[in-house]
């Protein structure tokens, strides 16, 4: 019954008769030709001088340099790494409040974790935009750049403690066992036992939070930001409503792009190097 | 003053009772071996004697300090007291010398020049001299096994508590961890082994204890207990142990 199931006769169940390696090839060419048919259309339907003139537009483009990376990629990257700085930090001690035998503690750590995870970036930071209003003599220090820093360190930190709560739990137990019966208290056997190993085990998803923090710090578009403040996203913006053309726009995500990509292939590369290792 | 005293020792996970009343002393110099079934508690029992099981009643003293007292300070106790793992639990982000002198440098606060001259000779005492600069996971079972033995001894303990330790072991890298032990008992180490090893028992132990059901059910000379058992228990384990095919 099986046997049959797998290996039917050559002629049954081919249409008109045709060798399966037949009908395979024709289904390929049929797939080829209507690719290459919806191409065609859009292609000629597309308004090629006026998609160059408002995308490509390589004068408006020019303007933007070299502004583009001494100011608005600067600034990305800046803003990327205080708040990456902080929800690192902020994150091991909400991993570490979660394993805590006091258990005020952990319900701390996970009220924050999940409030901090289901609300959206962007409320987070109007929220952090519109704190002078409720208390009209409060300053962030560090101005924009503190109030970036808390922000994308707030929302970061929630994803974080997740990622280190998973990397401690992957330490073998033996460790701290091993640790403790040499004499060492619990929090030193934590910093120079357990946490290296839960950061090295965590490093490929700590990288592509690192890629999500780097395309996140656009928010800070919403906190109202000086010239000398403005990052990829808002350069770009600022730059298309100035030349009303949107080739800026267009440059900013490139930028973006240089960055991410390689960053998601290292992410991927530390993955599958971890995964060998096991 | 014993080096090890154990009173009356209860310990129980849940609603099962692994330790029921353990009576037990090892004596500065002694090497002890428990023997037993799996499952006769015979590991909680070592791992009660530096409290990585907090015992549900007794006493456990260890060179006269009570370590069931809730105001023990059990890091100072454990730094008299050596462990080696069934599983080794060497430190896998560190070479071979750090895992020797980290608990050397952080707990006992000798200087790194000293740690490292410790940590020489005791891996040179191993047989492990040139691995210093390893990682754990480029060694075998065996050398990680040897190199566990050698943080424990960097720290001179008092006392060697061993758990197991040639079980995750292939065979043939089995003889060179007993025969680092057969040294180091013959070096006046005070030791207590769980163990398997009925030969390593025989010839190296002072005592032999054979434990089932939680309870201790003979204790004596490894000439008495391993080759005259008193208890059938005794007899039908040994049996088992000493001739697999039946």
């Amino acid at each position: 019954m099986t046997a049959q199931r797998l290996a039917p006769s050559p002629r049954q169940g081919t249409r008109q008769g045709w060798s399966p390696r037949k009908r395979q090839r024709v289904s390929r060419g049929v797939q080829y030709a209507l690719l290459i048919a919806v191409v065609a259309v859009l292609a000629s339907l597309a308004d090629w001088k006026s998609i160059h003139q408002s995308f490509f537009n390589g004068q408006v483009a020019a303007d933007g340099l070299p502004r583009l990376f001494t100011v608005a990629l600067k600034n990305t990257v800046i803003y990327t790494a205080c708040g990456y700085v902080v929800g690192f930090a902020l994150g091991m001690l909400l991993a570490l409040m979660r394993q805590s035998s006091v258990a005020p503690y952990r319900w701390i750590a996970s009220t924050y974790i999940e409030i901090f995870r289901g609300l959206p970036a962007l409320v987070i930071f109007l929220m952090i935009g519109s704190l002078p209003l409720a208390f009209p003599g409060l300053r962030i220090p560090g101005d924009v750049y503190g109030q970036v820093t808390l922000g994308l360190g707030l929302v970061s930190a929630a994803y974080m403690a997740e990622t280190f709560r998973a990397g401690l739990q992957a330490v073998p137990r033996g460790q701290m066992e091993a640790a403790r019966s040499l004499g060492m208290p619990y929090m030193r056997s934590m910093v120079s036992i357990i946490i290296p190993q839960a950061v090295r085990i965590v490093i490929p998803p700590l990288t592509n939070q690192l890629v999500l923090l780097f395309k996140d710090s656009s928010l800070v578009l919403f906190l109202g930001l000086t010239a000398a403040q403005v990052e990829l996203a808002k350069f770009g913006n600022d730059q298309a409503s100035t030349f009303a053309n949107p080739t800026p726009i267009l440059v900013s995500g490139l930028t973006y792009l240089l960055i991410t990509i390689p960053l998601g292939y290292v992410a991927r590369r530390l993955e599958s190097r971890q995964e060998g290792k096991r | 003053m014993s080096t090890v005293e154990i009173r009356n020792l209860h310990k129980s996970f849940g609603p099962l009772d692994v330790l029921k009343g353990i009576d037990f002393t090892v004596e500065a110099g002694q090497v002890v071996c428990v023997i037993g079934p799996s499952g006769s508690g015979k590991s909680t029992l070592l791992r009660c004697v530096n409290l990585l099981e907090r015992p549900t009643s007794g006493q456990v003293f260890v060179d006269g300090t009570e370590l069931t007292d809730p105001d023990v300070d059990i890091d100072a106790v454990r730094r008299r007291l050596g462990m080696v793992f069934q599983q080794f639990n060497l430190f896998q982000h560190l070479t071979v010398l750090r895992n020797v002198t980290i608990a050397q440098e952080r707990v006992l606060k000798r200087g790194r020049a000293e740690a490292r001259k410790i940590a020489g000779k005791t891996l040179e005492k191993v047989g492990l001299g040139e691995k210093a600069d390893c990682f754990p996971a480029q060694l075998s079972g065996g050398q990680q096994q040897r190199v566990a033995i050698a943080r424990a001894l960097a720290m001179n303990p008092s006392l060697m508590l061993f758990d197991e330790p040639t079980s995750a072991l292939d065979p043939e890298l089995v003889g060179d961890v007993l025969s680092v032990m057969r040294e180091l008992a013959r070096d006046g180490m005070t030791m207590l082994v769980v163990t398997h090893e009925m030969g390593f028992a025989r010839e190296v132990a002072d005592r032999v204890v054979f434990m089932d059901r939680g309870a201790i059910v003979e204790d004596g000379p490894p000439e008495q207990v391993i080759a005259d058992p008193r208890h059938a228990r005794t007899r039908e384990f040994l049996g088992r142990v000493l001739h697999p095919e039946h």
